[in-house]
């Protein structure tokens, strides 16, 4: 486990150099911390089309203290596995990392995405959701909640949602994780547990948009957190065949113990739409997923 | 051409298909990382690679993907982090990695790649046609067009030391005309492993720069603080592809040296140099346009060919150089763009001086076959129309046969 000693020490590092592009509030600027603080800034990333082609700001500057390729929005699992392959027959070792949104994961990059998976390529691949096309200005993903308004789906989302990290379960990989900018530590442990294992890695990193929610700019991680206390977003880790939830979610596998989910869905200007039904079917969505993920825990025990 | 006598002795002679000269060529390149996708007629490439790695006989990674996109995107990753890397693809496949060619290209990494030349559909066909690799000629890989099994051969051998070069810095595609030479076979000379380790050296993985762990924080490719940047690296990247003509001349100086075999780098010349007309070809057809040339010759008509090597970066002193005097020029295209002509014509008559009479045909698309008399028909038709009424200036002519026996 990190501990706080180790995080203050890190808070004093600079680990994300002062001028990123990054909207106030921004949950990826968090994420990226934490990632660098896990990895001890060294590693190499790989970073296709999204919000964080432009949070290291303009060249010939970059706020990023690692080196990064910035690649098309499809290819970002295909080129690490390609560098990984290289670095590997080179005898350089160390974690290849890919930093990529919701769309480029569940969308346009599926393909590529599955078939590095598969493939079992040695990379860890963090899947930073802030559920919508952030970057070109809120548009509907794989990954945006049913019933969330986007500039594409005006009076709320129809479809459902892709359950990114059970899907990459199906793929046979060693280790799959989701966590929550809110919830710094444990994120952290999750990466440090990823890196010292080889294979293809995956983590699911909620990350709560003030802009794309609809929310206010100091309330990211406030969001980030009721996400998890609500039971709408849960912390579980699959590490080689063993699934457990993590435990910042342990106390919310009993129902009574979660908080209202009004309370999460109404800080976020997305849901201020709603009727009570939809508040229903999204109660019931929930309650179904905490079903399917605790029946896991007892087949991959 | 290949004289062959001058032919060095520590190579072997084989008889091989186009497909498999390419992978012997990477193989003697010892390269590092490999990855492609299936597609006729590019698969024996894909396949024999498969074999030699599997064998043991190549040392390298082969990735099989799912896809061309994920093909490129993985060999260019390969390349950012220092390996020697190979792809190859074809028609459809090509097009699929469209987005990946022009970023590839503007990273600045050295790759190669065999692009085995078919049509495009729809209707499915995997005949030959030039239209596939003349699309990516914007992209910003250098593009080269073999004519026969032995320069498919040398081409992709030669395309690690130029793309390699720090002067140029740019990927290469290879093209080979699909099945015409991807499964053709022919005579082949393979110089020894010992030859070309010693010209080829294992790529420098620091040049242009490695992305590592624990490297130096080097970012690729985000936004420009000033759109001029942006220009400033496409007018470097133009510079380098100009560089290239002179990398090519000593990279097949050096290679001519190692083995015995010389060409004209980037445009050869056949019995055009006191031609009064000139055809102008490209690929392996060049081969049946020399029997129409040396027929036409023996007529008495003064007729040369100039056939092109390398599209990318374009010739145009040397095309200048060989139309300079001529009193008509036939460009004759395996390929086209809709509403406007043949691509190697609309490029080359920007080269043609306004009171030189000029022809575009395109002929050949979708695998028809054009024979030596075909060649020399139009070319016939071509002379004599313009020592007939004195000048003739035609972009696009199609040269179709007639459908016979066709339901």
């Amino acid at each position: 486990m990190v501990t706080i000693n180790e995080l203050h020490r890190y808070g004093r590092t600079k680990l994300i150099m002062p001028g990123t592009s990054a909207c106030p509030g921004c949950p990826l600027q968090l994420g990226m911390r934490y990632l660098a603080m896990a990895l001890d800034a060294r590693f190499a990333m790989v970073i296709p089309a999204g919000c964080s082609s432009v949070i290291p700001g303009a060249a010939p500057y970059t706020a990023f203290t690692v080196p990064v390729m910035h690649v098309p929005f499809a290819s970002s699992p295909a080129v690490a596995s390609g560098l990984r392959r290289a670095l590997r027959i080179r005898g350089v070792d160390g974690p290849v990392v890919v930093w990529a949104g919701d769309g480029a994961s569940a969308d346009i990059g599926f393909a590529s995405l599955s078939g590095s998976a598969y493939r079992n390529e040695d990379i860890i691949y963090i899947l930073a959701d802030n559920e919508a096309y952030m970057n070109t200005g809120i548009q509907a993903s794989g990954t945006t909640p049913p019933k969330a308004w986007t500039t594409t789906s005006p009076r709320g989302k129809t479809e459902g949602r892709k359950d990114m990290s059970l899907i990459m379960i199906m793929h046979n990989v060693p280790y799959v994780a989701t966590a929550s900018i809110a919830y710094p530590m444990d994120f952290i442990d999750k990466v440090r547990r990823a890196a010292s294992i080889r294979g293809f890695r995956f983590i699911h990193l909620h990350a709560p948009c003030p802009p794309g929610w609809k929310f206010p700019d100091n309330y990211t991680v406030r969001v980030a957190r009721l996400a998890v206390e609500t039971g709408m977003w849960i912390l579980w880790e699959y590490n080689q065949g063993k699934l457990t939830i993590s435990s910042p979610s342990v106390p919310y596998k009993d129902k009574g113990r979660r908080k209202p989910i009004e309370e999460y869905l109404k800080l976020q200007g997305r849901f201020s739409h709603l009727t009570k039904e939809d508040v229903e079917v999204i109660k019931a969505n929930v309650d179904k997923q905490w079903d399917l993920i605790i029946r896991l825990t007892e087949i991959y025990r | 051409m290949i004289n062959q006598s001058q032919v060095s002795g520590r190579g072997i002679r084989r008889i091989m298909v186009g497909d498999h000269a390419v992978a012997e060529a990477v193989k003697l390149a010892r390269v590092n990382v490999i990855s492609a996708y299936p597609i006729t007629p590019q698969t024996l490439i894909v396949e024999r690679l498969s074999e030699m790695v599997d064998r043991g006989e190549l040392k390298a990674d082969f990735i099989r993907v799912e896809s061309e996109f994920s093909a490129l995107a993985s060999v260019y990753g390969a390349a950012a982090a220092g390996a020697r890397a190979f792809t190859a693809t074809s028609s459809h496949g090509l097009f699929y990695m469209y987005e990946m060619l022009w970023w590839a290209a503007a990273s600045r990494l050295p790759l190669v790649m065999a692009v085995v030349t078919r049509a495009l559909g729809p209707p499915w066909n995997i005949h030959d046609e030039h239209t596939d690799i003349l699309a990516i000629r914007d992209s910003g890989w250098i593009i080269g067009m073999a004519s026969d099994v032995q320069e498919v051969f040398d081409m992709t051998l030669t395309a690690f030391k130029l793309s390699e070069d720090e002067r140029v810095l740019l990927p290469v595609a290879i093209g080979l005309d699909g099945f015409v030479l991807s499964h053709t076979t022919e005579p082949l000379y393979i110089p020894s492993q010992e030859d070309v380790d010693s010209w080829l050296p294992p790529r420098n993985p620091k040049v242009p720069y490695v992305i590592e762990p624990g490297g130096e924080p080097i970012t690729l490719g985000n936004l420009p603080r000033m759109d001029v940047y942006h220009e400033l690296h496409r007018a470097y990247m133009d510079e380098a592809m100009n560089e290239a003509k002179n990398v090519i001349h000593e990279v097949y100086g050096e290679y001519g040296k190692l083995t015995g075999k010389y060409y004209e780098p980037l445009v050869e010349c056949y019995r055009c140099s006191d031609a009064k007309y000139v055809a102008v070809t490209m690929g392996a057809w060049s081969g049946d346009a020399k029997v129409a040339v040396d027929e036409l010759r023996d007529s008495g008509y003064p007729i040369g060919l100039i056939r092109i090597r390398y599209i990318r970066p374009f010739p145009e002193e040397k095309l200048e150089t060989y139309i300079n005097g001529v009193r008509g020029v036939i460009v004759f295209d395996r390929d086209y763009s809709v509403g406007f002509g043949g691509v190697l014509a609309g490029e080359l008559m920007g080269l043609v001086p306004s009171n030189v009479s000029f022809k575009g045909v395109i002929a050949g698309l979708g695998g028809v076959d054009v024979s030596p008399s075909d060649f020399r028909n139009v070319m016939v038709s071509f002379v004599n129309d313009v020592e007939r009424d004195g000048y003739l200036r035609v972009r696009k002519w199609w040269y179709i046969p007639s459908v016979n026996g066709g339901d």
